[in-house]
């Protein structure tokens, strides 16, 4: 099958020609670029749906994997690189996730970005090749030349069409995921090269199968295998983890937010943090299973699991209470990501069928959360030139739409019954609450300090709807209020829309969730 | 088809060779007038006719043990045509190919255009020679070509005052490490008896006096280090590429740099064996400590410069550092693939190396300065150009937009399976350190608002050119590495 690759090469060459478009023409160019991967992302998530059934993992059955193509790219020292790619349940919502999202976020550019336009919209297509790329791919080389190919149009994006301190935030933001990276790198290699001859390839799923099979590790300078296992655990949960990001690896964050444009950030919250736990799950949690239940235990004098959830647990609660100090709308829904995506670790850690399957869940109905929350506060910002709680109030009356798809998004945010938040905050708590296995007595304990977040999450975002949208009619800028265009409505209508249905019927994409993460439990012993 | 006589196997090194002759000869026909566009087209298609040569000896496996010729030695054994000649070569003329591209624009305005292209010419000419020496005379002998238009091209601008003090020290250091270099030829000579490579190893398995093969090898490696610009003996590197003409910088920290390495390959490979002087001088622990010195020289050394052309001489000599690693972790498991990840890394930084020198080349021709602040904003001025550049240094950085991530992995794999864990780690923070000086031109050029009055007004046309391939062919060494990879290890296998 080609559909991967075709996807790649279209939007990669539609990148190419934005740069080439004049200024003028460039946004309706991108965005009608755009719509290729859009229509073929859900096109292939249609064919996902009707035409596969059985596909599993893509790790743990790559032979079964749907969009499957693999041609052998380069032979270094007796290990085979392959252009090799393919979906399952995991990586087809994202894949039509980056999809849906990229296309929105250009069309929510049209207002906000007024220079050097083609350059910002052939990065914006630029990274969506890499995102595609990313989440499709099979092979560690293929994968992670990808992954550094989000990272660089990102740090050019926030540091020429930033705000203020645009400068700080894109170094941050480029420091802090390229030292990521790195240790990352150096944790996975130590583990391939270590498992000697038991791979010949760089293929995930290859590595993956040799670990879960018990292959043998040979020791390194008196570092035994059991031990080299948990160090490359750590190596490669703090490297992701700053992608997510978890405390205390999260202050690039709310900078990289609070200076990028609307539109990126949109992507940054939509699919970027998405990486870090996408790959939480391919790497950590599904080659190195053992380490992650707790099985294998080495050198650490505490449980790994309970350490990871309860890093989980105190960034929810964290980052929600930092988000309650804010007064800068996109700081509040900047910092409650980090919140969000607390829920995602405590699910993967808890091991069970519906705590993986709920964060999993939780990654796209995040995305599409956090990034109609940053729409909607951009289109806010394009009317009234500010995002401070203080200085405005009662905005309902001079943009009811804007405002009415906002407060919605708030109540998706706070986890309200049929939509998709509440769907993914369930499951996650269903399967954390009994997770006995890998955090013993101290589930319930710790899901329950969890939900507690979703009171503040309320809280904050409650006080400033309040502050902000209601009351009487006020705003200290000196901007005259006419309520938004359509063209930067239409995309909230689209996200809301998108986040009802998946709250109506998670079953949309559950279903193929729980069928690629179930092969992950059944080997590494979970419930 | 007819069989070529043996001797054009060395058909690159003769195009280049009869081109630096009919370059004079243009020249001398009406001395008075310069005539540009045919003495850059003269020099242009000679250099891209030696590339399109090796090439395509190379696809042919000319000089491969089998069915298609053997191994093709000349003169008395005293020149070889193997893989990884021609590998050089074709390496070499590449980058003087690039080179006279951009040249053309750099040059237009200045004097002695015969002589520019054809000192460079015969300088690529005595490199591709150095690649195919089977002998100590006579790599003493293509050493010394390569290196006197050398020291005459970095003085080509007569009148700029850093360009002639920049080729005074080059010159100095450089006739010094000469002497040291043959004076060890002649003590390798006293021990052995021989100067033919073949000879010499023959020579040392029956034993040879002790301190004086010692002495003579330690004075070659001493000789090596200086045309690979490595450490300790890398401090002419940052003087002579800043002072320099940028062209000829990138032509001298990646060609020339190039053929140092060949150089050191052979001679301690095939004229000095581990087995057989191991026990006299360890040459590989030698070359481990110069390797991580190198690396860490270089790098922090650049990470401390304010001139971007500066920065950019002392990354050349954190990379000799890199590339020390093909022959510092030759510990006898997995000899070839180790050597093979040092030639595939010169190669791969051939290519990102030069272009980055033809980007400093490009805003010497603009007159826009030489701080990293003087490139402030130059990417809403020349968004294609800087788009290239910002592939170069990430390139070299090691981020997977450029085949330097490979060749950094390449090399990274080679330490890991040697076991030389201390070179791996050196390789890797190194690395990590020099992201951070290279992207701090990408962020001047992208993020940092333009000082008021920047305007270019002029976007020349070769030097576009050259920038370009070379960003194209640093792009493509990504999918294309294997080709890369397959033939630097096979070559190495033949030596």
């Amino acid at each position: 099958m080609v559909a991967v690759a075709a996807l790649l090469a279209v939007t990669l060459l539609g990148a190419i020609a934005t740069f080439l478009v004049d200024d003028e023409h460039a946004a309706k160019f991108a965005t009608a670029v755009s719509t290729i991967p859009l229509v073929g992302s859900v096109a292939m998530y249609y064919v996902y749906l009707t035409d596969y059934q059985n596909v599993g993992n893509a790790l743990l059955s790559p032979e079964t994997v749907a969009f499957r193509q693999s041609i052998d790219w380069i032979e270094l020292g007796g290990y085979t690189l392959q252009y090799s790619v393919g979906l399952d349940g995991v990586s087809m919502p994202l894949l039509t996730l980056t999809g849906v999202l990229t296309t929105l976020a250009l069309v929510s550019s049209w207002t906000p970005i007024d220079e050097r336009q083609s350059q910002f919209y052939g990065l914006m297509l630029l990274m969506e090749v890499s995102l595609i790329g990313v989440f499709a791919a099979l092979d560690f080389f293929l994968w992670f030349v990808f992954w550094e190919g989000v990272l660089i149009p990102m740090y050019l994006l926030i540091g020429i069409w930033g705000g203020p301190r645009r400068k700080y935030a894109a170094i941050k933001f480029f420091v802090y995921t390229n030292v990521a990276s790195l240790v990352m790198f150096v944790g996975f290699f130590a583990l391939v090269f270590s498992l000697g001859p038991s791979v010949s390839s760089f293929g995930l799923p290859e590595i993956a199968q040799a670990l879960r099979g018990g292959a043998v590790l040979i020791p390194v300078a008196g570092i035994t295998a059991a031990q080299l296992k948990v160090l490359a655990f750590i190596a490669m949960f703090v490297g992701f983890a700053v992608k997510v990001p978890v405390f205390p690896l999260h202050t690039w964050l709310p900078d990289a937010h609070v200076e990028a444009p609307t539109p990126v950030s949109v992507m940054l919250a939509g699919v970027l943090l998405k990486m870090g736990t996408y790959a939480l799950l391919r790497f950590n949690f599904t080659m190195l299973s053992d380490v992650a239940t707790g099985e294998v235990t080495a050198i650490l004098p505490f449980s790994m699991p309970v350490a990871i959830a309860v890093i989980g647990v105190f960034s929810v609660i964290y980052g929600a209470m930092l988000a309650l100090a804010q007064r800068d709308l996109k700081r509040i829904v900047a910092y409650s990501s980090i919140s969000s995506m607390g829920y995602v670790i405590l699910g993967l850690v808890a091991f069970t069928p519906h705590g993986m399957g709920g964060a999993t869940f939780q990654m796209i109905s995040h995305g599409l959360i956090s990034g109609l929350m940053f729409m909607a506060v951009g289109v806010i910002y394009n009317e009234t030139h500010t995002r401070m709680v203080g200085d405005m109030s009662g905005l309902a009356d001079r943009m009811p739409w804007t405002v009415g798809i906002f407060v919605s998004a708030a109540f998706g945010y706070m986890g309200l019954p049929l939509m998709s938040g509440f769907a993914a905050e369930v499951f996650i708590f269903l399967g954390s609450f009994g997770a006995t296995e890998t955090l013993g007595s101290l589930a319930p304990v710790l899901t329950s300090v969890a939900m507690f977040g979703i009171v503040i999450v309320a809280g904050y975002l409650l006080w400033a709807m309040q502050r902000t949208l209601f009351g009487e009619y006020e705003l200290e800028t000196d901007y005259e209020l006419n309520g938004a265009a359509f063209h930067d409505v239409a995309p909230l209508a689209v996200l809301l829309l998108l986040v009802i249905a998946l709250g109506v019927a998670p079953d949309l994409s559950y279903g193929m969730i729980q069928e690629a993460v179930n092969p992950i439990l059944d080997i590494g012993g979970g419930v | 088809m007819v069989q070529l006589p043996t001797w054009t196997a060395l058909g690159p090194t003769l195009v280049l060779a009869l081109t630096a002759v009919v370059l004079l000869l243009v020249d001398s026909i009406d001395p008075d007038t310069t005539n540009n566009e045919l003495l850059a087209g003269v020099a242009g298609l000679g250099s891209l006719g030696a590339v399109v040569a090796s090439a395509w000896y190379l696809v042919g496996g000319t000089g491969m043990p089998g069915e298609n010729g053997e191994l093709i030695t000349l003169f008395g054994d005293q020149l070889i045509v193997d893989q990884m000649a021609l590998f050089f070569s074709f390496l070499i003329a590449s980058v003087l190919t690039l080179v006279v591209i951009a040249s053309y624009d750099y040059m237009s305005e200045h004097r002695y255009q015969a002589e520019y292209y054809s000192l460079m010419l015969l300088a690529a000419t005595g490199m591709t020679i150095l690649g195919s020496a089977n002998s100590l005379a006579v790599a003493f002998v293509a050493l010394e070509l390569a290196s006197l238009p050398s020291y005459a091209l970095v003085a080509i601008l007569k009148t700029n005052k850093s360009s002639v003090e920049a080729s005074l020290k080059y010159f100095l250091v450089g006739a010094l490490s000469s002497g040291v270099f043959a004076y060890g030829i002649s003590l390798v000579y006293g021990a052995t008896g021989s100067l033919q490579f073949g000879a010499v190893a023959s020579a040392l398995s029956e034993g040879a006096p002790v301190g004086l093969l010692g002495m003579g090898i330690l004075m070659i490696v001493g000789g090596v280090a200086f045309k690979t610009a490595s450490s300790p003996f890398h401090f002419w590197a940052p003087e002579a590429y800043e002072g320099a003409p940028a062209p000829i910088s990138a032509f001298l920290s990646s060609a020339s740099k190039a053929a140092g390495f060949v150089l050191a390959f052979r001679v301690f490979v095939s004229a000095f064996p581990m087995d057989a002087v191991g026990t006299t001088i360890d040459w590989v622990l030698v070359f481990q400590v110069l390797a991580i010195l190198t690396m860490f020289v270089g790098n922090f050394a650049a990470a401390t410069q304010e001139n971007v052309k500066r920065m950019l001489a002392y990354s050349s000599v954190g990379h000799a550092g890199y590339v020390l690693i093909g022959l510092a972790a030759l510990t006898g498991d997995a000899n070839s693939y180790v050597l093979g990840s040092g030639m595939a890394h010169l190669l791969v930084y051939g290519f990102m190396n030069t272009g980055a020198f033809l980007f400093i080349a490009m805003v010497e021709y603009w007159d826009v300065g030489r701080t990293f602040e003087d490139y402030n904003g130059l990417g809403t001025e020349a968004p294609l150009a800087c788009a290239a550049m910002t592939i170069f240094l990430f390139s070299l950085a090691g981020l997977p937009i450029g085949g330097g991530f490979f060749s950094k992995f390449y090399l990274l794999s080679a330490t890991v399976q040697t076991g030389t864990w201390l070179l791996a780690a050196s390789l890797i923070i190194n690395s990590a350190l020099s992201l951070f000086y290279y992207s701090r031109v990408v962020k001047a050029m992208w993020i940092e608002d333009p000082a008021s009055g920047l305007e270019i007004e002029r976007y020349p046309l070769g030097l576009y050119t050259a920038v370009i391939v070379a960003a194209l062919v640093t792009v493509l060494l990504i999918p294309g590495f294997g080709m890369v990879s397959e033939t630097a290890e096979t070559a190495a296998t033949l030596l």
